[in-house]
């Protein structure tokens, strides 16, 4: 029985998010993709000119485009299978009746609470550090020589610190799905002889894939744009071996401060997040239907 | 969860999660291990737990070369203020989009959440140049604004999440008492829809004190917060890593006891429509 | 446009009056976190109690996170620093733009012609200076004597290359977390290329020849690069290839380290018994030559620059005047002792007895009488620049070369390939720049 009234009440109520956001992303989209047409250094300025498509010939072109295509997927799909798996199991575990098992929640989600900056710089000194870490000190007690990992494994490394910081948001929202599990619905698969193993798969499983698609969509938003622990821990590389696209739209607008080929680089990325978000989107609309 | 569990089973899952539990938390009671060693013991080739000399020089040296309380109260500001007008704007969206929903509804949706892909580096350029024309450089309206609309598409979603799973008929019951919108809103649905708000505000308040973009771009001192504070830590000359633990301690400490605070109403309302 | 701006500037004009009336002279200052800045900091007391109307505002970063902060800031026109922590390589590329305020007077009893030949024509542009040197550096060698001698070796004032390498190898003990020299390995421009770039010059190689033609193709450079790499995995420490200033010099003061060939202010840390272990045993030499005429040290020197259309723009020269006066190095030795004074700007310190004692003062001037900016290299080249070279661009285009080398020290990529990569994108941006201009 919505009414006209209602219907316009309503209106009237989202405008304001819906006005702001338009802005918040028109304003800036519209200056950026002016500048991706200029020839627009920040460190000689008053030489601005048209550029045509000379900007995005460029940042396309560039070797590190591929690469860092690659390993942005890279680390936005590592990130996403330890999570969602580590969470899912983590999930069920504590779904599990134990002792303390409050305590060992507010353990869990700790790392949540953690700045990326402060995490970052953390794992980078404190642990992964081939002569001062705490990973070469157990690695020099065994008798095996330490891993340098931000020299030989710089993207493991990044996913590594990113899924730490991201699996107990994935943790918390598969034991709340798990939580509101029907018990009833196990027992009687219990009753009727099913395994452990082919109750996991017939009942639990479809019950948290709503859950896990929760957590991939908001998880993939956040982790398309990883650049403070990159910016921290390897700057890109060795070589462009940690490079992700937002962090080569960083090199070129803030270190190079080529506004024009920065700004072209940021409009390709819009494009791909877009199409991630498009794709996205779609597994959402199948799973959560709204 | 009224099922018999043999003893044994117990136990094995309580020191299995433990063990687990306190690997993860691991790097966070090392950084603040550290916080209270000299440096020298920090980056002793034979690191202790917990048999050392603590000290509380890290804490004073961060403390005379900081202003601490200064960052720290930004933190709260910028934090709190995004969060309370994020939610101003955000309630009666989600509100409408959950009562009143349309064809449109679910391509708001997902237009408002695609805006949170585009990378902030993108568009650095043109928002630095439109804070500096409107002397919004280093003001905290300014951030409190950007992070308003960085975690808006987050909170209008979450809210609409929950919103969603209040049932219709209790509105219409009360609209059928002959209830004004408003106090449709204000006596029926705010009660029943505090737990989810309580949680949304919880998750925002964490992401916007995290933030560490935008709120090292744009602030230099009057309006910086605690990611500005660390990023002066972050690796200066000589043996560091006592002090840095110390700065890192003193930056996430604030966040970490709220959010333990809060656990059981951040995660009441932290399902983003996962469970039905 | 027109109105967002209107409605911006309500918002804004609303915040300045929620603000109240500021003070009127705050001067902010953005500075990097390394330690003489630190202790600068620490003793701004002095300052205000000269000046009680002006307050100081700090802005201490990391130096990357500030030098982007500062240039995204001056070249916007952003208006939110009064002094700016700069560098030599920014100053000229600065001032040539206008966005620096000259500092021709500091003052009567500032001394302008006691600041160190090198390190005043490196800040100064048309003769007239823009920016005032707070500490100037070149680079050295640092080594444990006690290790050097148990390796049955001497070292002598000016070595060369062959016997930095032959001594790193004899000094190298794996076993015991003992490696035999450490050298910057991290990518950036300010990092792995300033001193490879100075190491380079050495070699006789060159960024550029004369008509702007890349040159990491050359014998010279591909000698340059395997031997520091091959250098680097005999006697060098693991995970090299994230290590810059700072991590080395940690290693360094924990006794990991026989060598490190770095930045001559470095000498008062590792021999600060508060923060090194090895304080008491550590040796200066000249940074390494291949008997080619030219050294491997650098020349570099923080600075303090007051921006163009900063609304303090007295006060700030104020502080200027200050932080780089003689009764500042006087405040610093009484506080906290000659060694610890910001070294490397003035020819009195040098002549100050006191100063003379201090067991790297003799080296680090030396080293610094030894860079040349305006010749650096072994043959001629269109640019000015020991360690770096003075156009805009060269920050992006090192940043991207030396993540290339950081891959070839780590094993990521072989010499020949890094060399090949580095000189395509080189290449390539000067080509986008529109060189040879």
């Amino acid at each position: 029985m919505s009414t006209t009234h209602t219907r316009n009440a309503a209106r009237t109520m989202m405008s304001p998010a819906v006005i702001l956001l338009l802005a918040w992303m028109l304003v800036p989209l519209a200056m950026t993709l002016w500048f991706s047409f200029q020839n627009y250094s920040l460190l000689s300025p008053g030489n601005e000119s048209w550029a045509g498509f000379n900007n995005y010939k460029y940042f396309l072109t560039d070797p590190a485009f591929s690469e860092a295509l690659v390993n942005t997927l890279l680390l936005v799909g590592g990130v996403l299978c330890i999570t969602v798996i580590g969470g899912t199991l983590l999930a069920l575990l504590l779904d599990q009746p134990m002792f303390g098992q409050g305590i060992v929640r507010l353990l869990v989600i700790a790392p949540f609470f953690v700045m990326p900056t402060v995490s970052a710089l953390v794992w980078k000194n404190m642990f992964m550090n081939p002569t001062n870490g705490l990973f070469a000190f157990f690695a020099k007690s065994l008798g095996v020589t330490p891993i340098d990992w931000l020299g030989h494994h710089p993207l493991l490394s990044i996913i590594l610190m990113v899924s730490w910081a991201w699996l107990p948001f994935a943790t918390l929202i598969l034991l709340t799905a798990l939580q509101s599990l029907d018990s009833e619905q196990i027992e009687a698969a219990e009753m009727d002889g099913a395994s452990s193993i082919s109750r996991f798969f017939h009942i639990v499983v479809p019950h948290l894939a709503r859950a896990a698609t929760v957590v991939i969509l908001i998880q993939t938003i956040f982790l398309l744009s990883i650049y403070a622990e990159i910016f921290v821990t390897t700057g890109g590389g060795p070589g462009n071996a940690s490079t992700n696209i937002p962090w080569l739209v960083y090199r070129q607008s803030l270190l190079s401060y080529d506004v024009g080929v920065g700004s072209a680089g940021g409009i390709v990325a819009v494009i791909l997040a877009n199409i991630v978000a498009i794709f996205l989107m779609r597994m959402v609309g199948k799973n959560l239907d709204l | 969860m009224a099922r018999a569990v043999t003893l044994n089973r117990r136990l094995f899952n309580t020191g299995l999660a433990w063990t687990l539990g306190l690997l993860i938390f691991f790097p966070i009671l090392w950084t603040i291990l550290t916080s209270f060693k000299t440096e020298a013991e920090a980056i002793a080739l034979q690191p202790a737990l917990f048999d050392f000399e603590w000290t509380l020089a890290n804490y004073q040296e961060v403390n005379s070369r900081s202003n601490y309380p200064r960052f720290f109260m930004n933190s709260v500001i910028i934090a709190l203020g995004s969060t309370l007008l994020g939610l101003l704007i955000a309630v009666p969206a989600a509100w409408a989009m959950a009562f009143v929903p349309s064809k449109r509804t679910r391509g708001i949706l997902m237009w408002m959440l695609s805006t949170k892909m585009l990378p902030p580096v993108g568009v650095l350029v043109p928002i630095y140049l439109l804070f500096r024309d409107s002397g919004l450089l280093d003001s905290r309206i300014g951030l409190v604004f950007v992070l308003m609309m960085v975690n808006l598409p987050i909170i209008v979603w979450m809210l609409f999440t929950y919103f969603r799973e209040i049932p219709g008929e209790i509105l219409e019951a009360a609209r059928m008492d002959g209830a004004s919108m408003k106090s449709e809103i204000l006596y029926v649905l705010t009660p029943m829809a505090l737990p989810g708000i309580a949680s949304t505000m919880l998750l925002n308040v964490i992401l916007a004190w995290n933030e560490a973009f935008w709120t090292l771009v744009l602030t230099t001192t009057k309006a910086a917060p605690l990611t500005q504070f660390i990023a002066s830590y972050s690796s200066p000359e000589g043996l560091f890593y006592a002090k840095l633990s110390a700065a890192s301690t003193m930056a996430i400490a604030p966040v970490l006891i709220l959010g333990w605070f809060s656990q059981k109403q951040l995660v009441r309302g932290l399902t983003f429509g996962a469970v039905k | 446009m027109t109105y967002f701006k209107k409605a911006a500037l309500a918002v804004a004009t609303g915040a300045v009056l929620a603000a109240g009336t500021a003070q009127a002279e705050t001067v902010t200052i953005a500075t990097v976190n390394n330690g003489d800045m630190v202790r600068m900091q620490g003793l701004t007391d002095d300052f205000t109690s000269q000046n009680p109307d002006i307050e100081l505002e700090w802005v201490t970063l990391e130096e990357n996170a500030l030098r982007q902060k500062v240039t995204t800031d001056i070249a916007t026109k952003g208006g939110q620093f009064d002094v700016m922590t700069i560098g030599t390589y920014e100053v000229p590329i600065w001032a040539s733009q206008g966005w620096l305020v000259a500092l021709d007077d500091l003052g009567d009893d500032y001394d302008v012609d006691d600041l160190l030949p090198a390190i005043r024509g490196g800040l100064s542009v048309d003769g007239s200076l823009y920016a005032a040197p707070f500490y100037g550096e070149s680079s050295m060698v640092m080594y444990r004597t006690d290790l050097m001698e148990a390796a049955g070796m001497e070292m002598p004032d000016a070595p060369t290359w062959e016997f930095i390498g032959e001594a790193a190898r004899a000094m190298t003990d794996r076993d015991n977390e003992i490696y035999g020299v450490c050298l910057r390995g991290k990518a950036g421009w300010g990092e792995n290329m300033a001193f490879l770039t100075a190491m380079s010059n050495s070699f006789g190689a060159r960024w550029f020849d004369e008509d702007w033609n890349a040159q990491f193709d050359s014998p010279e450079w591909a000698e340059t690069l395997n031997f520091y790499v091959d250098l680097m995995n005999d006697a060098g420490p693991p995970g090299a290839s994230s290590n810059g200033f700072n991590e080395n010099l940690t290693l360094f003061q924990n006794g990991q380290c026989g060598m490190w060939i770095d930045a001559t202010v470095a000498a008062s840390f590792v021999t600060n018994p508060n923060d090194s272990k090895v304080a008491d045993s550590v040796g200066f030499a000249l940074a390494p030559d291949n008997g080619l005429g030219k050294r491997s040290n650098w020349l570099w020197a923080w600075s303090l620059a007051v921006p163009a259309g900063t609304q303090q723009e007295e006060a700030a020269k104020k502080f200027v005047a200050w932080a780089t006066s003689k009764a500042y190095l006087e405040l610093v030795a009484e506080n906290e002792g000659w060694a610890n004074v910001p070294p490397g700007t003035r020819t009195s310190l040098y002549e100050n007895p006191e100063y003379q004692k201090v067991p790297f003062a003799a080296m680090t001037l030396d080293s610094i009488n030894e860079a040349d900016p305006t010749n650096p290299t072994v043959q001629p080249v269109p640019y000015v620049g020991v360690q770096f070279v003075a156009i805009p661009e060269f920050q992006g285009i090192a940043t991207a070369t030396g993540q290339q080398f950081s891959a070839a020290l780590a094993g990521q990529t072989s010499v020949e390939d890094a060399l090949a990569n580095a000189q395509a994108l080189t290449v390539r941006e000067m080509d986008k720049a529109g060189y040879p201009k």
